[in-house]
């Protein structure tokens, strides 16, 4: 009996080895013969599309994932990304980052060398591509986080953009939109643990007091998972603020926004892109997040034509509405295929060379340019949330 | 004789090469690639951590579930060097190694120091109250860590150069067997094998059970610690978060699921639960519950571990082998003859 | 000074959470030597059966609950994970039972992994924080210049009635006495004639339910709920066991206060200070009482 065991053990551990070591995706086979409508057939293209689908971004990740399967549907109906006469089937391959740093790094490594994507999309979280960038950066291969607002991301390598505003445009439209609003004071409760939380603050502090606001009472947390604020909002309820900025993750928002409202303090709150997420309102109350101000990066009130095909769209395949995570998803895939029909040579370096020199793009959340410094010139909305827990349309702000 | 030790000492190293050389010639083949790589590097330090872990929990038979805190200390030791203090943008391109291998020997020293400060007061707990003292250790680390912003506070530190290959991780886990195999079988080893059978007795035998388990601890903490180091230069990001309870509970998983007390069970432990989770990628959100089956079955039939307290041949050592290295330390006395029959 | 006592309420409310989830710790420990790392997810197990619950409740009568949906539901989830916990204790512990305790502990590391993820894949639970309904009502009372909730009286007063009520079981009645025998020697209890396996299931069964009981109200302070919420929980409350000497009822609910408090003390200095204050207080503790407040430490036998 102890022998068969072990015969077991070891065939087990073969087979974990040649699962773990199953082949690299093949190239694709070269052109095939061209088809009856003049059409050339190019090789499978992988894009890889990283997102928190588990864990406490999952509600994200669904979004994000949603949006990218939008244009994965049109693209299969049409048979592929066309480029000049061929063809290319697109292939997007969805992966799970676990809203961690090492998992994205892990997920980057598969992508790049198991499944030889062209370009990637994500992931959503500052502080995942922050920590993976590098590699997408040493190998070649463009990665474009969705909603990546920290000004250092893009700064890891010039393989590195975004479908997203930077944070110090965030911090002043934030911060603009309080102001113009009467507001004089502000406190700020944050977490220290995320870089995206600290570099936001930091940002809507600089632009708030250069209005002529003051920051009345900073309060900081340290870490995702804790879930008490009562001594840090004590301590904002003594200092009596106008307006309170709570720029932190969609996990944190609705237990502060609950205890503040609990504690007794009646000022409302302003956040930033992290509040799109419908879920926030619910967790939240409605009674309690309603007149909460933020910054977005699309508003399904836009008019524009191209903003409501995509609402439309979205709604029909989905039953609700896009938010921020969707469209920027979508967006960066957009930014992707495009950078693709442009490029000189279809490989990694002519895709990314095609990407810093996109111009014009009309997306639904505008009409985008990347800058030299890799981050698209595009401007952002703020939305309030009404009494039903919806967010509505306040007001434009451009860069 | 002789000639037949030293091939025996020798066929690993020789086995080793030709293992490193064939994973070589797999990636140029292009059926291995970096993803594997990577995986293979991650198991390394694992295997290494299992391995420090093996010394003080497997060989003498100590309770310490908080060993993540040394190799974040070795982690961070050795990054400070190499991204803070003597960067890649200010030491010639042919400096990078030697300063590599000495953030290593720095994060080793940091994390034994610290474990040698911390065995002094606490090794004299028993059981599970040293337990959660490691437990308690672990955290303070990470929290303490975590406070500190010019490497990064809680956002950790971006930019670790990536050093760390996977030659050298495989020289340097063959080191810690080297290293490890032969302090257990010398008299340090025996003195842990004894406290860790029957502490009382080993006292009652004359061994100083406290000096012992601060040495075995130190040692440890050292392994740890360039395990950490190493692992800081394979993923270029480091955050006091990576290195929580769940790390340390990663570890003790290792081990006992591989087999304490025997070196080749955490080889085993290590390398395969490092590549399951990877392997059982397909599976998607039943990943981990699926890992978490093996886990429990595994310990309910195997509860000695997946190899049960097996040796490989070349990293055992025969009771012959014992008994001549002590009787080469001892002199003869008429009462050694009696014994040669037993032992 | 009302600040003060506005931090000591919350602290109160936080220990009342550690104090019942450390009692499930220390009682399976006294009574099997076992460090079941699982039970925070007992604690998660409750909470989110709770919310699954009232949303059954919900569908069939009116928006608020009543007082009697409120104990119905509180008492099925009790009872329920109390039956998980004999389960988890029967499939994965029994069999382990005289194998060196590192087995079982790993053994424990699965079962906690399990416990997370496997409601995690399930479609209809998934990894999303959920809301956790409105079990008390919500009434403000101000009383010199302090704010407490009528939720945070009634979870304080029902936490305390349930340790009184486990106190009493396990001190006065003969069931206790044979919980008791079973924990200072068991095979001499087996001797006595009382039966091991059932007393052991009882223990896991209680454990869990006060551990399910102690979600419930963690969530009812913080109303998110979700698969991963235990496992932090879970390592805390077994500090707090540690630190109240592991293995003595009183010494959990005491270690499980002075958790609470010193950590809410503590996040009011520094927020990270609050992250460390429970291990710091640990190590203070058992540097002066290396078995913890009210532990004694057992005669090794050669």
């Amino acid at each position: 009996m102890k022998k068969v065991s072990q015969v077991l053990l070891v065939v087990l551990a073969i087979a974990v080895f040649m699962t773990a070591c199953s082949p690299s995706a093949p190239a694709a086979p070269v052109e095939s013969e061209p088809q009856a409508n003049g059409e050339k057939v190019g090789e499978t293209l992988r894009i890889g599309v990283v997102s928190p689908m588990s864990g406490p971004g999952a509600t994200a990740g669904k979004y994000i994932v949603n949006g990218v399967k939008l244009l994965e549907e049109k693209l299969r109906a049409e048979g592929g990304l066309l480029v000049g006469d061929t063809r290319y089937p697109i292939e997007f391959l969805y992966e799970d980052n676990e809203a961690k740093e090492e998992t994205t790094t892990n997920v980057y490594q598969k992508l790049i060398n198991q499944d030889n994507v062209i370009a990637i999309v994500g992931p959503d979280m500052s502080k995942a591509i922050l920590a993976a960038g590098p590699i997408a950066q040493s190998a070649g291969v463009v990665a474009v986080g969705t909603f990546t607002t920290n000004e250092a991301v893009t700064q890891v390598g010039d393989y590195i953009f975004r479908a997203c505003f930077i944070d110090p445009f965030q911090g002043k439209a934030a911060a603009t939109y309080a102001w113009d609003a009467g507001y004089k004071t502000a406190a700020v409760i944050y977490n220290n643990a995320d870089a995206y939380s600290k570099g936001l603050y930091e940002n809507f502090e600089l632009a708030f007091t250069e209005l002529g606001g003051e920051i009345v009472e900073v309060q900081a947390y340290s870490g995702s998972d804790i879930k008490d604020y009562n001594v840090q909002l004590t301590k904002i309820k003594a200092a009596n603020p106008d307006v309170i900025f709570i720029p932190n993750m969609f996990t944190e928002i609705p237990l502060q926004v609950r205890q503040a409202r609990e504690l007794g303090i009646t000022a409302k709150f302003v956040g930033g892109d992290s509040m799109d997420a419908p879920e926030v309102a619910e967790l939240a109350g409605f009674e309690n997040i309603e007149g909460t101000a933020y910054v977005s990066a699309f508003s399904p009130d836009n008019p524009d034509p191209v903003a409501q095909e995509f609402v439309k769209a979205f709604n029909d395949a989905y039953g609700m509405n896009p938010n921020s995570n969707a469209v920027l998803a979508y967006e960066a895939a957009m930014m992707i295929l495009e950078s693709i029909k442009n490029a000189t040579t279809i490989d990694r370096k002519g895709v990314r060379d095609a990407m810093a020199s996109l111009k014009d793009l009309h997306l639904p959340s505008g009409t985008i340019t990347v800058g030299p410094d890799r981050n698209p010139i595009k401007g952002a909305a703020i939305l309030m949330y009404n009494a039903e827990g919806v967010p509505e349309f306040v007001v434009n702000v451009n860069p | 004789m002789k000639f037949s030790k030293r091939l025996k000492s020798v066929l690993p190293v020789i086995g080793l090469a030709a293992l490193y050389g064939l994973i070589m010639l797999l990636k140029s083949m292009g059926i291995a690639n970096n993803y594997h790589i990577q995986i293979l590097m991650f198991a390394g330090v694992n295997i290494m951590m299992t391995l420090s872990l093996n010394v003080v929990n497997g060989f003498t038979g100590q309770f310490s579930i908080g060993h993540a805190g040394f190799m974040s200390l070795g982690a961070y030791g050795s990054a400070i060097i190499t991204t803070l203090i003597l960067k890649p943008s200010v030491i010639p391109a042919s400096m990078q190694i030697p300063v590599f291998l000495l953030s290593l020997l720095v994060g080793g020293l940091v994390a034994a120091m610290v474990g040698y400060l911390i065995g002094l007061p606490t090794l004299k707990l028993k059981g599970d109250y040293l337990a959660i003292v490691t437990l308690a250790f672990g955290e303070i680390v990470r929290a303490g860590l975590r406070l500190i912003e010019p490497i990064g506070a809680a956002r950790g530190m971006i930019g670790v150069p990536n050093y760390a290959n996977l030659a050298w991780i495989f020289l340097f886990v063959a080191l810690t067997l080297f290293f490890v195999r032969n302090i257990i079988y010398s008299r340090f080893g025996r003195a842990w094998i004894a406290i860790r059978d029957n502490e009382i007795a080993a006292e009652a035998m004359g061994i100083d059970s406290t000096r012992y388990k601060i040495i075995s601890f130190t040692f440890s903490a050292f392994i740890a610690g360039v395990a950490g180091g190493l692992y800081a230069h394979v993923v270029s990001f480091i955050q006091p978060d990576t290195f929580s309870f769940v790390k340390s509970s990663d570890l003790l998983v290792f081990l006992y699921a591989g087999g304490s007390g025997s070196l080749t069970g955490s080889i085993v432990g290590a390398l395969l639960l490092t590549s399951l989770p990877e392997a059982l990628r397909f599976l998607a959100s039943w990943r981990l519950v699926i890992y978490a089956l093996v886990l429990v079955i595994v310990m309910l039939y195997r509860p000695k571990g997946l190899t049960g307290g097996y040796e490989l041949p070349f990293l055992r050592i025969t009771r012959k082998e014992i008994y001549e290295n002590r009787k080469k330390k001892l002199p003869e006395t008429p009462l050694q003859e009696t014994e040669e029959g037993e032992m | 000074m009302t600040t003060f006592f506005q931090l000591l309420i919350y602290g109160l409310q936080l220990g009342s959470v550690y104090a019942l989830l450390a009692l499930g710790y220390t009682m399976v420990y006294g009574i099997v030597g076992m460090i079941n790392f699982a039970h925070g997810d007992f604690l998660m197990i409750g909470a989110l059966s709770t919310v699954f619950l009232a949303m059954a409740f919900m569908n069939t009568s009116s928006a608020a609950l009543s007082a009697i949906q409120v104990i119905t539901i509180i008492l099925i989830a009790m009872i329920g994970t109390g039956l998980i916990g004999v389960l988890v204790e029967a499939i994965a512990y029994k069999p382990l039972r005289d194998r060196p305790r590192m087995t079982a502990l790993i053994t424990a590391v699965g079962v906690s992994m399990f416990l997370q993820n496997f409601p995690r894949a399930l479609p209809f639970i998934g990894p999303n924080p959920r809301p956790f309904p409105r079990l008390f009502p919500l009434v403000q009372l101000n009383l010199w210049g302090v704010t407490i909730t009528s939720t945070q009286l009634i979870m304080l007063s029902l936490s305390i009635i349930l340790m009184v009520v486990l106190y009493f079981i396990v001190n006065k009645t003969p069931l206790g006495a044979q919980m008791r025998a079973v924990s200072m020697d068991k095979d001499a209890a087996l001797l006595m004639g009382i039966n091991i396996n059932v007393i052991i299931s009882l223990t896991f069964f209680i454990g869990a339910a006060l551990a399910s009981s102690s979600g419930i109200f963690y969530a009812s302070i913080y109303p998110q709920v979700d698969v991963y919420m235990g496992s932090w929980l879970g390592t805390k409350s077994f500090i707090a066991a540690v630190l109240g000497g592991i293995g003595d009822i009183r010494g959990a609910m005491l270690g499980g206060f002075i958790l609470g408090i010193s950590e809410i003390f503590a996040t009011s200095i520094n927020s990270n200070l609050g992250y460390m204050i429970g291990f710091i207080v640990l190590i203070l503790i058992l540097l002066f009482k290396p078995a913890g407040l009210l532990g004694k430490f057992s005669i090794e036998k050669v």
